[in-house]
């Protein structure tokens, strides 16, 4: 086809027409998307977007509204790139996608509250400026009062993000340096992540201590930035880039190993090489990034007994985006005691996906509910999960059940059983 | 052909707003399923929910004279889920519940959309399972199987799809809603459930099926033996059966399929080997275990290379995901491929083989096999590059000769991805007049205006479009049917 239709799909970063080529249209994927799950319809299916992402840079389609709506709709969860034994890099073809949207105008139906978001989320001073009012909102009794007043429901997408602030802890101060305890395996810098570090601040406090205990000296560097990852799912690569190379700068220092306990997090930062490829600081980040579990999988931890039936929900952004399902589940049966349950269908996304919930409220719901129905059928007490997006979210649904479920990250339940006090 | 705004409406008030996709994008999704070479936009697509949904669109269409194409979850091979004239498409994805396990009475009920493989998943754990397992098992839909007659590997043992259909629920074209056949095995009169299973949507839609199930058997074991030619291969797959032993299935592999495999799922197959030959043989443990010492033996006679049996559930299931998955690993050859479901008696494997050879080396094409071995259905993956206008001209060139070779050597048009839009015009190598004559009237039958899933199944009429040619070349001596 030497003089086809233009192309819809233009300037630099337009997603690869050789990757979209590769998908063979066996449909294998479709029963793992959570969008084709809901709904039904081959558009809102891996194959269906894929054909559209074609059809658009082969010319036969332009980049219309319709177009955007079933874009947008996908979670990027990644779930068929798993699935996909044709290798077909659905995330990064999504991202590209999203870019060239994102380049010809903002779809409509979003506008003001997604860039407030896109700029509140990873800044942490901004976020934390944000928070400290909502947690005076929290202690002041004003949330029962507008819960109670049904203000939000005219707001649906204010709705699903008040609902998903848990309460908020107080801030927790992690000291620039954290030495390695008994055998010293290596050096790694801990990103202390956007999410993480206002919604969870214990989870870094816990993952620095089991770094130590494993042998690691930690450094948690200062003034470290986003590492871009909402930017690059909403195709804003300009600004993930900006992110990107900051963080790559900031966190480079002299350390082996660069560790996130966010999957979201993880995720991107092992994706700085596709889209950075003339930054090497970024390159050796990415290199370089492992998640947590990684890392404390192949240490000694001395773990005591905790009592519990646990269950684990698979984020997204390790199972999917990084292939990691084995490790957390294997450091969560070397807990004595600990009773690990299989959780059905633990890889389907719980809706939360970054802010994709404030953004589709409906599916993200429709998803909530499905992922919130398996964990009670599960009958644990517990259910962990490598993500922070995830713990807000099924927090949020398990609230709204009134289900005394607590909901926690691995880490935080290896913490509580390491017998060694740091 | 574009719908009226009355109509729409109307397909509106059947399905409601969100069953009803008539926005440019929507439909051009629908335009095809796996076999993209065939392309067909629907002017609309509908999802109905329930089996009164679909009569009421079966009964507006037949009004209106407007083509009505059925889709499931859109996996077919052969182009039977693309709407060659338009119309309407109705996808039955969403009608997936199972409605009735009655494992007493060994079977089960569930509605057209139900995911093949999830029909299984839900009985496993009380030790049953539903036979048919096309390698599409994990997508495809029940109601798509029942429509094509879909095999699969274990259908050497177990038989396909039609063996395992007890009763139907059918909306026809003429917007009648019927039941065939039932729970129990013996009915009176007719085997209409025969004649609907396999027929493609050209009778009407199916909004029910009840499907006998089975009992796991005790014992399952696998093995892969390693050949340093397909022709070895083939010939342990005939010694194997010659010895009165009846695998559950027998799966060979060629070298290229074999990396696309590896590369693409990470399944461990043996790389190196010329050809690689998937053994499962199930029953009692007793049997089993000395059934697979004989067919390695056999193997080694043969020249096999290496023998390796799968020493976990684990191993087996990555096995046998590595084949399942075979047809969506090819991606990472090419592009584009064709694919062949011809089939030869089974001890003209090794001919074939060889014809097959000499075919790929004459047009410079590249060919992955993976087949069932153990009822001679090849399933060669001709690839090429939808780009380039030569290289499909010599794909299509080679795919025709080797359809013409396997029918020369006693062989059928299609083994188990039914006929379709690509292989309605190969019929006629293999039926006689008369019969597609009476088909055709029977057809007419179940949908007497026509407007079920056109041009699918039975050869056009070059002068009027439709219905059969009345003229024919003869069929080859000694055809296989
Ligand atoms: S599994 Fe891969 S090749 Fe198959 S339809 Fe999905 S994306 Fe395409
Ligand atoms: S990324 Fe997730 S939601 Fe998007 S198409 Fe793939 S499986 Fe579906």
């Amino acid at each position: 086809m030497a003089s086809g239709p233009a192309s819809a799909f233009t300037g630099p970063d337009a997603p690869d027409l050789d990757a979209l080529r590769k998908c063979v249209h066996c449909g294998i994927c479709l029963p793992q998307c959570p969008t084709y799950h809901v709904l039904g319809e081959e558009m809102d299916s891996p194959r269906g977007r894929l054909y559209l992402m074609r059809a658009a840079a082969e010319g036969r389609i332009a980049l219309t509204e319709t177009l955007g709506q079933h874009v947008d709709r996908c979670l990027g969860c990644r779930a068929c790139e798993t699935a996909c034994p044709s290798g077909v890099p659905f995330g990064q073809l999504l991202e590209a996608t999203r870019a060239q949207i994102e380049r010809h105008g903002t779809p409509a139906h979003r506008g003001l509250l997604t860039s407030f978001l896109y700029r509140v989320f990873p800044n942490p001073a901004r976020l934390g400026t944000l928070l400290g009012p909502l947690r005076l909102y929290q202690r002041s009794g004003l949330r029962r009062l507008v819960r109670v007043s049904g203000v939000l429901r005219l707001f649906p997408r204010l709705a699903a993000m008040e609902a998903m602030l848990p309460d908020l802890p107080r801030g927790v101060e992690l000291p620039e340096l954290t030495g390695a305890r008994g055998t010293r395996r290596g050096r790694v810098g801990l990103l202390t992540g956007c999410v993480q570090r206002h919604l969870y601040p214990h989870v870094n406090r816990d993952t620095v201590r089991l770094l130590s205990v494993a042998g690691y000296d930690v450094v948690v560097p200062r003034g470290q930035g986003c590492c871009g990852a909402l930017a690059l799912h909403a195709g804003r690569l300009e600004e993930f880039r900006g992110q990107a190379s900051a963080l790559a700068a900031s966190l480079g220092g002299e350390v082996d190993w660069i560790v996130t306990n966010a999957a979201g997090c993880g995720s991107a930062m092992k994706e700085y090489g596709h889209w950075l490829p003339d930054v090497p600081a970024a390159q050796a980040l990415a290199a370089r990034t492992r998640d947590v579990s990684e890392l404390l999988a192949g240490a000694h931890l001395p773990l005591g007994r905790l009592d519990a039936t646990v269950t684990y929900h698979d984020a997204c952004h390790l199972a999917h985006g990084q292939r990691i399902r084995t490790q957390p589940r294997d450091l969560l049966r070397r807990i004595p005691g600990l009773k690990l349950v299989e959780l059905m269908d633990s890889d389907l996304c719980c809706g939360s996906a970054g802010v994709y919930n404030v953004l589709e409220p409906g599916m993200a719901d429709a998803l909530l509910e499905r992922k919130v129905a398996r964990i009670l059928e599960s009958g644990a007490s517990i259910v962990a999960s490598g993500n922070p997006g995830c713990l807000l979210q099924i927090q949020k649904g398990l609230r709204a059940r009134g289900a005394a479920i607590e909901v926690v990250h691995p880490v935080d339940l290896l913490a509580r059983a390491l017998t060694e006090r740091a | 052909m574009a719908l009226t705004r009355k109509f729409v409406d109307e397909l509106r008030a059947i399905v409601g707003k969100d069953g009803l996709i008539v926005s440019d994008e929507g439909r051009l999704v629908y335009e095809c399923d796996m076999h993209t070479f065939y392309k067909g936009l629907p002017d609309a697509v509908v999802l109905p929910a329930t089996s009164a949904q679909v009569q009421a669109i079966a009964r507006a269409c037949r009004r209106e004279k407007i083509p009505i194409v059925p889709r499931g979850s859109g996996t077919g091979l052969i182009g039977g889920a693309m709407a060659a004239r338009g119309g309407v498409m109705v996808g039955l994805n969403r009608m997936n519940a199972i409605l009735e396990v009655d494992l007493p009475n060994r079977c089960a009920t569930v509605q057209p959309g139900l995911i093949n493989l999830w029909l299984t998943n839900a009985v496993r754990e009380r030790g049953w399972f539903f036979a048919p397992d096309p390698s599409s098992q994990m997508v495809s839909s029940i109601g798509g199987n029942v429509s094509t007659n879909a095999g699969g590997p274990h259908c050497l043992k177990y038989g396909i799809t039609t063996n395992h259909v007890l009763g139907l629920e059918l909306v026809t074209g003429s917007g009648e809603l019927v039941q065939l056949g039932g729970v129990v095995a013996d009915r009176p009169g007719y085997d209409l459930v025969g004649a609907a299973v396999g027929a493609e949507g050209t009778f009407g839609l199916v909004t029910a099926v009840t499907v006998r199930m089975l009992h796991a058997p005790e014992a399952v074991k696998t093995a892969l033996a390693s050949f340093t030619s397909m022709e070895a291969a083939a010939e342990a797959v005939s010694a194997i059966i010659a010895a009165g032993m009846l695998p559950a299935a027998l799966e060979m592999l060629d070298s290229v399929m074999i990396g696309a495999i590896n590369a693409g799922v990470g399944a461990g197959y043996p790389e190196g080997a010329a050809a690689v030959l998937l053994i499962e043989l199930d029953g009692p443990n007793a049997e089993v275990e000395a059934q697979a010492v004989r067919a390695a033996a056999i193997c080694r006679e043969r020249g096999a290379l290496a023998v390796r049996v799968a020493r976990d559930d684990a191993e087996r299931a990555l096995l046998w995901k590595g084949r399942k998955e075979a047809a969506g690993a090819v991606g990472r050859l090419a592009p584009t491929y064709l694919l062949q479901d011809a089939v030869v008696p089974r001890s003209k494997l090794p001919l074939i083989m060889r014809q097959m050879e000499e075919i790929a080396r004459r047009h410079g094409v590249l060919i992955a096999n993976v087949f069932h071995a153990g009822d001679g259905n090849l399933h060669p993956l001709i690839c090429y590059d939808d780009r380039s206008a030569e290289e499909l001209a010599r794909a299509k060139l080679a795919n025709e000769e080797l359809l013409e070779a396997a029918i020369a050597l006693g062989g059928s048009v299609t083994g188990e991805h039914g006929i379709g839009l690509d292989k309605a015009k190969n019929l006629p190598l293999q039926y006689a007049d008369a019969d597609l004559n009476f088909m055709y009237r029977l057809r007419g039958v179940f949908d007497p205006d026509r407007v079920m899933n056109p041009d699918k199944l039975l050869p056009a009429h070059p002068a009027c479009g439709e219905g059969f040619r009345p003229q024919r070349p003869v069929v080859p001596a000694g055809a296989w049917v």
